[in-house]
């Protein structure tokens, strides 16, 4: 009924369509009204060989090469995989396994790059500047090729879903500066200072995919993005079916399928994707990563970071080389001493806690933030008994029931939390946020999740193993009658010919066995 | 367990113990017309179950070896509160410390503590006693409020005296100084074949009354306008949601009023259920219990609906003449099943194709 009634409102305009449950936390944007600064180059990079989701990259150079800013020094094994470029010219030095900001704390395969502070560039790419001409699949395969992952934190490779399928026609390109995360601002400081660039790349995104309209959505707590935003696309004369739409701020608003519904109005299936509904979304950020790549020629090797966290004094938003090591950007804010500091890879929300501070930066690295420890206290202090108030089942933004399914995880029930859905957790934490018990159910949803993928994987083992030991007795078996039949055809043929018209065979294999 | 890793690093503050808090200070309105109308005898009542329940509550967290800072929640505090609130002035201290034991312990502790029981502790106690000591549990002394009090219920001594010993103590027997709630003098007359607005108007029956709450009853569930700001305050404060409140006051006006309009003669308005017993009292503290409630919104408003269904017709049709405690209680159980069929549509699966 409450779902009627809001559909009713809508028809009636009384109510815009917004994604339900959602929480406010405090956004600490201290960083919002200060310009990007250019991080210094550090003298040593570290390269992960795998900074996207998909499969890991393979290392293209030795140690002792010299390499230049955006050549590629590992190319891309599989599909759904991007390759990685040198952020600045210098020398391998080693190739070898490094931690990466992961929260298992395990290590990757790494390229080192020593820096000869020349940072000279490879040319060898050409600017695509007649883009508008281009076929979609080179301007694809360029998007391929510079390296390009979703930089608002999921590092998806970004050239699979700018595709054009005719059962799946684009209409609307979304593009994501919503920026939820609290602490965060690379998106806002790029909306405000680069708008020109931003466009661009959301032209050639529409050319690619052949999409007539397009949606900017800038949540209300931004009001010079959006009127940056606003005055650009002003400018651009051929962007005409393009507007910004300003959202009121609530998290999780950034997330694909939220941001969606919010905006149209339209939910994507279960195990589809956005495209069948028609619809594309991009963050800014990859939106002009996307315009470097096609117009400037520039492979992806920096990105924004917004350093900050209440124990930084100077934070600030920084254009960073990936690669860069962690700890030589809280050192470049005067943050050297980290000790009883808790560091975060990404905003307090969905972000990972860094087990140390030698991972480098990487495609995914929205920011850096240096918690003291009385504010992340809260967090999570001690589990209490879920009393059910039903307030994390309000804040999921997927309509989740988080409190049973969290009980179902740590029972170990897993039929039961895939019967309530635990694979469409989007894992914004949104329910532990309002828990005044302070359960940590992401946990234990990361916990289930785990367990059902690790119980799969052995099953398509066993099933292989059992398929493999069947195939093998059957072989065993056949080659066993096989060799029975030679043996008697042998034996027949072999056999000395019998002047009598033939006994019975098996007398024959008698007396020949015994001879 | 370890230092947590998974996100969020965040929190919005929230507490177990603010929440109880917030329900105790909800109440307040309520605790305070309950002092207004039976003096001495509403403080001593709260306080014994109060104390009592945290003693309790001690006991069995030591006896389990459980940290005390549990004690710290609340919880305890505000189920002798809840429980007082629901007795009505003349039991005796015995009576009080023994519901709050059984409330702690039968109604919480058994089922594992805070978090697991299926019915609502202060209630269930409240039940075992109306079965139990069904005189006392059903003898209404009459308020202050009243225009001859038979009992100066602001002398200390005096209801101290009551309270150990009863009504023995005084040399006066319960028919001296009770007299009948309107939901069971409507029933009692009912039975005898007395319409409905005949008994009310015997019964001198003021609505107005009702709503402050001047009136026999349990010392907290009489006034409507106080239990309404408290209920007002928790909703605005986000402790409860409008789901459950308005669908079981909802249904019973419903009932009520159709079946008013129809039988006049037999069944008593909407108003007077409104006003009458515990129904606001259940309908915004009791029934909202979030533990023994279903967590999901549309859970919520089956529960309520029924926990309205049920009230109408054990008021209208059972044996006692107040039935939104029982109501509650028996939409307890069915909460397990209402959580798991009343689950929201989860984003992205089961939508038309509307292509």
């Amino acid at each position: 009924m409450p779902a009627m009634l809001r559909k009713l409102a809508q028809r009636l305009g009384i109510l815009q369509h917004s994604f339900a449950g959602g929480v406010h936390p405090e956004m600490y944007k201290v960083t919002a009204a200060r310009p990007v600064e250019v991080a210094a180059i550090a003298p040593i990079h570290i390269l992960p060989m795998k900074q996207h989701i998909g499969e890991a990259c393979s290392p293209l150079v030795k140690v002792g090469d010299r390499v230049l800013r955006g050549q590629k020094i590992a190319k891309s094994e599989g599909y759904l995989s991007v390759p990685v470029h040198a952020p600045t010219s210098g020398r391998v030095v080693r190739i070898e396994e490094h931690a990466i900001p992961h929260p298992s704390g395990m290590g990757l395969p790494c390229i080192f790059i020593e820096s000869d502070g020349d940072d000279e560039s490879d040319t060898t790419l050409e600017p695509l500047t007649n883009w508008r001409e281009l076929n979609p699949a080179i301007l694809r395969e360029r998007a391929r090729m510079c390296g390009l992952a979703g930089l608002g934190g999921a590092v998806f490779p970004t050239f699979i879903k700018l595709v054009q399928d005719k059962r799946f026609p684009i209409e609307t390109v979304i593009l994501n500066g919503i920026e939820c995360e609290p602490w965060l601002t690379n998106d806002h400081r790029l909306m405000l200072e680069k708008p020109h660039d931003i466009l661009t790349g959301m032209a050639i995104v529409m050319h690619m995919v052949g999409a007539k309209s397009g949606i900017i959505a800038i949540e209300d707590n931004k009001p010079d993005a959006a009127e940056s935003m606003r005055r650009a696309l002003a400018e651009a004369s051929e962007m005409q079916g393009v507007h910004v739409v300003v959202l009121p701020t609530r998290y999780p608003q950034g997330s694909e399928k939220q941001l969606i519904y919010s905006l149209t109005g339209k939910e994507v299936e279960a195990g589809r994707l956005p495209m069948h509904i028609g619809v594309l979304c991009q963050n800014v950020g990859t939106s002009k990563a996307l315009f470097e790549a096609v117009v400037q020629a520039r492979p992806l090797t920096e990105r924004l970071v917004t350093v900050s966290g209440d124990a930084v004094e100077n934070p600030a938003t920084l254009s960073v080389r990936l690669g860069t090591p962690v700890r030589s950007l809280f050192a470049s804010r005067g943050l050297d001493d980290l000790t009883g500091l808790h560091l975060l890879h990404g905003g307090p929300m969905m972000g990972e806690r860094l087990k140390s501070v030698d991972v480098p930066v990487v495609k995914s690295t929205t920011g850096l933030l240096a918690m003291r420890t009385e504010t992340m206290m809260l967090a999570h202090t001690e589990e209490q008994p879920c009393i059910r108030c039903g307030h994390c089942s309000e804040a999921c933004p997927v309509h989740l029931v988080p409190n049973l399914l969290a009980d179902a995880c740590r029972s170990d029930q897993f039929d039961r939390a895939e019967n309530y859905q635990l694979f469409d957790c989007i894992e914004c934490g949104s329910c532990s946020y309002v828990c005044p018990a302070n359960i940590p159910l992401v946990h234990y949803f990361r916990y289930g999740k785990g367990q059902i993928a690790q119980t799969r994987r052995e099953q398509v083992f066993a099933e292989a193993s059992r398929k493999r030991s069947e195939a093998r007795e059957r072989r065993i078996e056949a080659e066993k009658t096989e060799k029975a039949a030679r043996r008697s055809r042998v034996r027949r043929d072999h056999a000395p010919a019998k002047p009598v018209e033939s006994a019975e065979p098996e007398n024959n294999d008698a007396t020949q066995e015994k001879s | 367990m370890p230092v947590m890793l998974s996100p969020p690093h965040a929190h919005g503050g929230d507490s177990i113990r603010m929440v109880m808090l917030t329900v105790i200070l909800a109440l307040l309105p309520a605790t305070m017309v309950s002092v207004y109308l039976f003096g001495w005898l509403a403080v001593l009542l709260i306080v014994t179950c109060m104390v009592t329940a945290l003693v309790t509550e001690a006991l069995c967290l030591k006896w389990m070896q459980r940290p005390l800072t549990a004690l710290l929640d609340n919880s305890a505090a505000l189920t002798g509160l809840f429980l007082a609130l629901t007795l009505p002035a003349a039991v005796p201290w015995w009576m009080a410390v023994l519901a709050s034991v059984f409330a702690i312990v039968l109604g919480k502790q058994i089922y594992g503590g805070l978090g697991y029981n299926i019915f609502n502790p202060a209630l269930s106690a409240r039940i075992i006693l109306l079965i139990s000591f069904p005189l006392h549990m059903t003898t209404w002394i009459v308020p202050m409020s009243a225009a001859e009090p038979a009992l100066n219920l602001y002398d200390f001594s005096l209801c101290l005296n009551f309270f150990l010993a009863g009504p023995d103590a005084l040399k006066v027997g319960f028919d001296a100084i009770s007299m009948a709630s309107p939901l069971g003098y409507v029933k009692t007359e009912a039975t005898l074949g007395v319409p409905v607005l005949e008994a009310l108007k015997a019964y001198d029956y003021s609505y107005l009354n009702a709503f402050l709450g001047f009136e026999a009853g349990s010392i907290g569930e009489t006034s409507a306008l106080a239990l309404l700001i408290g209920g007002i305050f928790l909703l605005a404060r986000h402790t409860i949601t409008w789901h459950i409140p308005f669908s079981y006051i909802a249904t019973v006006m419903l009932l009520s009023g159709l079946f008013n309009a129809i039988y006049p003669e037999q069944f008593t308005p909407p108003l007077f259920h409104l006003f009458a017993g515990g129904l606001i009292l259940c309908a915004f503290f009791m029934a909202t219990d979030p533990v023994s409630s279903p967590v999901t919104p549309m859970g919520q408003i089956v529960f309520g609906v029924g926990c309205g269904v049920l009230t109408w017709s054990i008021r209208s049709f059972g044996g006692y003449p107040e039935g939104a405690m029982f109501a509650v209680l028996l939409m307890n159980c069915a909460v397990p099943l209402i959580d798991h069929y009343f689950r929201p549509r989860v984003y992205g699966h089961g939508i038309k194709d509307e292509s």
